[in-house]
């Protein structure tokens, strides 16, 4: 990384620690973007994010970030292989597109948390707003609280747990991926219903809620929604559905 | 002799006529809208509803053959650090593989890369084909997000943010189960032979300022490297094209009616959105109104066919125009040399559009591995460029007669309209008139 780009503050911290009030974004990410398979600065910090927007966003190398703060939009956006911690809460689409790695946010999740995600863990600690696993493709999500109104719509696969409640149109015209609520379910989208929770989605569960952390919870508790499959092929009779 | 009265000769209505007529029967009979490819079929005002003026005693013409007239243009230029340099001002406009085989997105690649132009991916990822084939590639960002990732983001010259296209603003789309191969599926995360929906908003943004904030993101993703293109369809272009630069974008991409889709229904191609002409001045007004003609880059596409289509579009105001079917038809779409396979389809060469159905005679739109080798995408990809290159010897006959020694010097006083609504959509006087309707209170 070439020092003469970089402020003061990330000099003396060895780019290590990013102080937002001193730093700007724009170095961070180039920071992050820097980092090759073989660096040795495989911890980072980022200080006062103040709901910056794009924090710590396309990051493709195995590093950890913690982020001390909220976030605003896409923190962690198309993340592949870090270790990405808000402690705090995080704007519309944390974590989109997420490839690969795992995010942790302490505190809330606005709309679109995950939105079409191929890959990795994030888990949400708090609350999830509307549009939750929005799309997604892959990714596995894990929210300790609640979640909004459509979430999971169009989801194509994936896994979606939710220890909480979730709101209206649950999984509207979703494809393959598996959701799990262990609460209330205000309403279910178009083609989604429940499901039979069979030996291989308990397992299944359970090894998502131990890669999350979630303690004291028994995958028997959740019941599973998916895809029933009548919207798969165009059909006028079901018109009414969409 | 019996006098016999003379017979009415059968009229047929011009409100009922035979193709009202037919979709009638066939919708009563299936139940369902008619889907299909391409863009606006019906008779509209278009470039050929204007004519250039040439040079006179007031202007004088450039030397044909002899005098240069500049064809290149930068696309990019606002914020991007790495801005696209293309030496015509024709690009290929986004068609998806998926809907198209990969034969014929290789043989894009190839034509546009000999042409110096770029092309563009499209509602279902970047494959190696065009990728490799493709010296300038634009990347689409979609509402579906099919095969999107970061390594194919950064390894792209561009990227495209589509927020709606000509034939269908405001619709998604629909690729039917017999075009999801086995790759089509894996690249769409999706499971084979089901139909594919495609969202028609993005899942994680509404609105000109969430765009902004995802604009941003999509540049610290990739460095601040790539141009970032928005595409609408020919809605408002006026107020779109306003808040795409207001959002950062650093080129607008405004696609009229005319513009071809992979597959939408009939009535959203022929109902919804304007034409590419009512599109153009109120686009160039808006970035002349913010300041920004010329910095931010303005592309139109929708029905371009020849190089008085793109001179036209670019004496408007234009920077670049991209092309679809054109190139499709370049490659080898609806050839009368399949015409007995057409005609099997119930069709003919030259109204073949039911490119959703993946059994194009010509092997462009389909996923069939015995259609799609008709496809030699070295041939047709030379076919693309001799196409590209004629185009762009046109726009420069008629630019040199116009005494431009650039394509991008042509302007609106250099064109009148032959129809008042051309003349009122292009804001040109009519033919023979200094009269632009809606100009000066008339």
């Amino acid at each position: 990384m070439p020092a003469t780009k970089l402020s003061k503050v990330a000099q003396d911290q060895a780019s290590r620690v990013f102080d937002l009030d001193v730093s700007s974004l724009r170095e961070l990410n180039q920071a992050l973007h820097n980092l090759t398979p073989g660096s040795n600065e495989t911890a980072w910090e980022v200080l006062h994010p103040k709901g910056s927007h794009s924090v710590a966003v396309g990051v493709d190398q195995p590093v950890t970030i913690d982020v001390r703060g909220s976030v605003g939009y896409y923190c962690a956006g198309m993340n592949d292989g870090a270790t990405i911690t808000v402690h705090g809460s995080a704007g519309p689409g944390v974590g989109e597109n997420m490839m690969s790695g795992s995010i942790v946010i302490k505190g809330d999740a606005s709309q679109y948390a995950g939105a079409t995600g191929r890959g990795g863990l994030l888990v949400i600690e708090g609350n999830a707003s509307s549009r939750c696993g929005i799309s997604m493709k892959g990714i596995d999500i894990v929210v300790h609280g609640n979640i909004g109104h459509m979430s999971a719509f169009m989801a194509q696969s994936g896994n979606l747990v939710v220890l909480g409640d979730a709101g209206d149109a649950l999984g509207d015209s979703i494809y393959e991926a598996r959701l799990f609520v262990r609460g209330k379910v205000e309403s279910l989208g178009a083609d989604c219903i429940a499901k039979e929770m069979r030996a291989e989605h308990i397992d299944l569960l359970q090894g998502l809620l131990d890669r999350a952390g979630v303690t004291g919870v028994k995958p028997s508790e959740f019941k599973r929604y998916g895809s029933a499959r009548t919207l798969y092929n165009f059909n006028i009779d079901n018109a009414d559905a969409y | 002799m019996t006098y016999k009265n003379p017979p009415t000769t059968p009229r047929k209505s011009a409100t009922f006529d035979d193709y009202t007529l037919s979709e009638i029967r066939r919708a009563a009979a299936t139940g369902i809208y008619d889907i299909r490819g391409a863009g606006a079929k019906r008779k509209l005002p278009h470039f050929d509803d204007l004519l250039f003026l040439g040079a006179s005693i007031s202007r004088y013409p450039l030397e044909g053959y002899r005098e240069r007239c500049d064809t290149s243009v930068v696309l990019g230029s606002r914020h991007a650090k790495k801005p696209i340099e293309l030496k015509i001002p024709i690009t290929i406009a986004g068609m998806s593989f998926g809907s198209l085989s990969g034969p014929a997105k290789e043989a894009l690649g190839r034509g546009a890369s000999l042409s110096g132009t770029s092309t563009t991916t499209g509602d279902g990822g970047m494959t190696e084909e065009e990728r490799g084939h493709s010296k300038t590639l634009v990347y689409q960002y979609l509402p579906s997000r099919y095969g999107m990732n970061p390594r194919d983001l950064r390894r792209a010259d561009a990227i495209e943010v589509v927020v709606g296209q000509g034939a269908k603003p405001g619709g998604g789309g629909m690729l039917l189960g017999q075009k999801i191969s086995d790759r089509v599926a894996e690249m769409r995360t999706l499971p084979k032979g089901i139909d594919q929906r495609s969202a028609s908003r993005h899942p994680d943004w509404t609105g000109p300022d969430d765009l902004e904030i995802k604009i941003l993101e999509l540049r610290e993703i990739t460095d601040w490297e790539k141009p970032i293109y928005v595409k609408v369809g020919g809605a408002r272009p006026y107020y779109d094209t306003a808040l795409a630069v207001k959002a950062g974008a650093d080129v607008v991409v405004v696609d009229g009616m005319q513009g071809g889709t992979a597959a939408t229904q009939e009535v959203f191609i022929e109902n919804v959105g304007q034409p590419t002409l009512a599109c153009i001045r109120p686009a160039v007004q808006a970035l002349q109104d913010l300041g920004m003609h010329r910095k931010v880059q303005l592309i139109v596409s929708g029905g371009i066919r020849n190089g008085a289509d793109v001179a036209k579009a670019l004496a408007l105001g234009v920077d670049a125009v991209s092309i679809g079917t054109a190139a499709l038809v370049a490659l080898g779409d609806n050839d009368p040399r399949w015409e007995a396979e057409y005609n099997a389809l119930g069709t003919t060469a030259g109204a073949y559009d039911d490119w959703h159905e993946g059994r194009d005679p010509a092997g462009i739109t389909t996923q069939d591995p015995e259609l799609m080798k008709r496809v030699d995408p070295i041939a047709a990809g030379r076919r693309l460029a001799n196409y590209l290159k004629v185009m762009t010897l046109e726009a420069q006959t008629i630019a040199r007669a116009c005494g431009k020694n650039s394509l991008h010097n042509l302007e609106p006083e250099d064109l009148v309209a032959l129809t008042i609504e051309a003349a009122a959509m292009a804001g040109v006087p009519l033919a023979g008139t200094n009269w632009i309707p809606g100009k000066n209170g008339f």
